[in-house]
């Protein structure tokens, strides 16, 4: 709940604040929002499983971020930016499908 | 697990678990690491619409922006270089300008020299009053020297105004000055320091000495603006 708060909290002030992104953030923003959208997504599953840890779930949230940002950033000084940011989406894309499936099958059944 | 049914429920139950506020420290930070990425969300999201003017567009069009924005940069650029050689013909006519008024200057200084400017300035009117007719050309001419050496620029005798060729002559009716016809008394106009003037005729067996053995009387008068209005023609 308290994490939905500062979802909603969080669009919130962006949308008050209009925030700039800056320069050097702006290629690895994006990636570091899907894996914490992956990271989110586990986090409610775990805890629909009842197998949530909230030391695990900060730590792979933090984490997760800062490596898909970091993978772009190597892929960016390998000259494979591009082709590394896609592989990244896909995989956490194919990581929040499956969570959203678990999901549904914990709270549909189906 | 095993029944779906007792999975489903059991899954409900965690979700209204989940829904359930509790202040744990694990929990305010999920809070606050679920704001920061919200706020990033929004952030990236702004960014992203901001941007896609030229992200759909096609990658001729894009060549075409390119290419006007090289051919406007170009067309500035020359602007540019012409504006530069403008603005570096102004400053030169300006050091042009200030040449004209240096020369004007010198111009004006030369005039005052070769006595073909009319002038005016502080300086001594000396008249020379000669009772008995003993004042000779070679004494105007001491005068004259007197003056110059003391620094006068300008010097009028009579009417005539004394340049470098002035030359006197004791002629049957008395003095000739560049061939002018000049008469007793004689009053002579002298410009530069008034005080040095003075000194400078009245020392001991200087002109005014001279002239006054001679039998004629000299008097000297200092002025704030001695006005000099005889001009060489050419």
């Amino acid at each position: 709940m308290i994490a939905l708060i500062g979802l909603v909290a969080g669009i919130v002030l962006g949308l008050v604040f209009h925030p700039e992104v800056p320069l050097w953030l702006q290629p690895y923003l994006p990636i570091a929002i899907v894996a914490a959208l992956d990271a989110m997504s586990g986090g409610v599953r775990a805890r629909l499983e009842g197998m949530f840890d909230e030391k695990v779930f900060v730590v792979s949230f933090v984490s997760n971020t800062i490596i898909a940002a970091l993978i772009v950033f190597l892929g960016d000084q390998l000259g494979v930016g591009s082709q590394l940011s896609t592989g990244v989406v896909v995989v956490l894309g194919i990581r929040i499908f499956s969570n959203a499936a678990a999901i549904r099958r914990r709270l549909f059944g189906a | 697990m095993s029944a779906p049914e007792g999975g489903r429920a059991g899954a409900r139950r965690a979700l209204a678990d989940l829904l359930r506020p509790r202040a744990t420290r694990g929990h305010l930070i999920g809070g606050l690491l679920s704001l920061v990425l919200g706020f990033a969300l929004v952030a990236q999201v702004h960014t992203t619409q901001r941007d896609t003017t030229f992200a759909t567009a096609r990658q001729d069009e894009l060549v075409g922006v390119l290419s006007d924005l090289g051919q406007r940069s170009e067309r500035l650029r020359g602007d540019v270089r012409d504006l530069e050689d403008t603005k570096a013909g102004l400053e030169r006519d300006a050091r042009g300008g200030t040449a004209l008024q240096e020369a004007r200057e010198r111009a004006a200084t030369y005039g005052l020299l070769a006595g073909t400017l009319p002038a005016e300035g502080p300086g001594v009117e000396v008249t020379i009053t000669d009772p008995g007719g003993a004042v000779r050309a070679a004494d105007l001419l001491d005068t004259l020297q007197e003056l110059r050496d003391a620094g006068a620029e300008v010097v009028q005798i009579g009417d005539v105004r004394a340049g470098a060729g002035t030359y006197f002559l004791d002629g049957p009716g008395g003095i000739l000055a560049d061939g002018h016809r000049l008469a007793a008394p004689y009053r002579v106009l002298a410009i530069g320091d008034p005080h040095t003037l003075t000194t400078a005729l009245g020392i001991p067996g200087g002109v005014v000495k001279t002239l006054e053995a001679a039998g004629a009387a000299v008097a000297i008068a200092q002025r704030a603006t001695v006005k000099v209005r005889a001009v060489r023609s050419g």
